[in-house]
């Protein structure tokens, strides 16, 4: 601090100086991320990938191969490209044997503190939410974030029932999500206390999610037998 | 901004060290001058990333990263950075910093991206960078500045893991991760809230205050 140098105080600058400065660092900055974007990208994208690959085996227990699906416009199952990555997307698991297991879904909802996304599995010959894994959250530590911890939270998501009406059409019985100890039935979703908004998120989300999703992979479970 | 230059009775905790200049420059950031217990800088991290050991940690490293290579330009560029535009400069320099930091970190674990999440961007306004930048790099050599950040990264570090590790043992009974206080313990969660951020600090600064009076006295 004591041989401190100064600039040279009232020299005025010239404005092509500041210009000059201002540009100058502006693109070697722009070159420095760019470089960094570009260097770290392909082991982002693997890294990435690689999570959600390991969180769909989470959800599907059992399962030794997935195979990316895409919905389109004829609400029909087609095999996704690797260039699709738009919401619209199942990840479906097959066994060792090449039996279809479930198909894992991603979804998403407000929560407490931000958006939450999930991945769960489903079962469409069992008609059953057979798995479930917190993707992304930011609820608070120690209360909301129980949702991706919490055993008892997580029993709800061993085997929830999505049975479709006789005709497939529609979920017979909505998920929702009740009071801690409050659950009586198999389509419920037993809360956490402390943790109230957030296990209401969940349930809320797989009750949108489920009532979308079951009827049309009930419907179009050929298209993931035949594909594999 | 505070102003180190004020103490020059070095008889504290590192006086043994007998600092030759560069040391000093060191030592400073680390223990009399820290920047959170002593200049109460940058606090948004400080509270809101010191709820886990393991998430002040690495918050405490990425800032210093960012720290060192910023005051690195800013001293390399300081001839060149006309009075009227540094700010700006600055700040560009610090965030390009941040960005690379945060793709970096994303591309080491995406399970530590996600836990430090919002944090990683908000280091853009950390004022600790900022005013090391403005009070010190940009008035000395490259290599003085180098010893500045080092020291203050460093400074940071501990003050976060400091920080992070009485919140993560009382409010989990947990050290990275690990049990570490007996099983019936029960877990203040107040401390892992941004309630038990305020508590934790304001002991630490009352022990560093205690220190720093005893200092005086002697």
């Amino acid at each position: 601090m004591n041989e401190t140098k100064t600039a040279p105080e009232n020299t005025p600058t010239s404005s092509m100086k500041m210009l000059r400065a201002m540009m100058g660092i502006g693109i070697l900055c722009a070159l420095l991320i760019v470089l960094t974007f570009e260097g770290t990208l392909p082991r982002i994208k693997r890294l990435k990938a690689a999570a959600l690959e390991e969180a769909i085996f989470k959800v599907l227990p059992g399962t030794a191969k997935t195979v990316a699906f895409k919905l389109d416009q004829n609400n029909t199952f087609v095999r996704a490209s690797s260039e699709d990555k738009d919401g619209q997307i199942v990840y479906a698991g097959y066994s060792e044997s090449g039996e279809l297991v479930g198909v894992a879904i991603e979804a998403s909802g407000q929560g407490y503190a931000d958006v939450i996304r999930i991945l769960y599995g489903y079962d469409p010959k069992s008609q059953k939410v057979v798995g479930f894994y917190v993707l992304e959250s930011k609820e608070t530590p120690g209360l909301g974030d129980k949702i991706e911890k919490d055993p008892d939270f997580l029993a709800n998501f061993d085997a929830l029932d999505i049975s479709l009406e006789d005709d497939g059409s529609a979920v017979k019985n909505t998920v929702v999500p009740v009071k801690q100890g409050a659950k009586e039935n198999p389509w419920e979703v037993d809360g956490i206390t402390g943790a109230t908004i957030s296990s209401r998120a969940i349930g809320n989300i797989l009750g949108i999610s489920t009532a979308f999703w079951a009827p049309l992979i009930h419907k179009n479970q050929e298209a993931f037998i035949a594909q594999n | 901004m505070s102003n180190p230059v004020q103490h020059k009775t070095n008889t504290g905790f590192f006086s043994s060290l007998k600092a030759s200049p560069s040391t000093d420059e060191f030592i400073k950031g680390l223990w009399r001058d820290n920047p959170v217990f002593v200049q109460v800088l940058g606090m948004c991290p400080v509270l809101a990333v010191s709820n886990t050991a393991e998430n002040a940690l690495a918050m405490g490293l990425a800032t210093a990263f960012v720290l060192l290579m910023s005051n690195v330009l800013v001293s390399s560029l300081r001839n060149f950075i006309p009075k009227q535009v540094r700010i700006a400069s600055y700040i560009l320099i610090i965030a390009t910093f941040v960005t690379i930091t945060d793709y970096a970190i994303q591309a080491i674990s995406v399970e530590l991206h996600k836990s430090l999440g919002a944090f990683i961007s908000l280091i853009v306004v950390n004022c600790l960078i900022l005013s090391r930048a403005e009070a010190f790099a940009s008035k000395n050599t490259i290599g003085k500045s180098v010893l500045d950040a080092l020291g203050m990264g460093a400074g940071f570090v501990f003050a976060l893991f400091c920080l992070g590790a009485v919140r993560e043992l009382l409010g989990n009974g947990t050290l990275f991760g690990f049990p570490f206080l007996p099983g019936g313990f029960q877990a203040w969660i107040v401390m892992i809230l941004p309630a038990g951020g305020f508590f934790t600090l304001a002991l630490w600064l009352l022990i560093f205050n205690i220190a720093k009076e005893r200092r005086s006295k002697t």
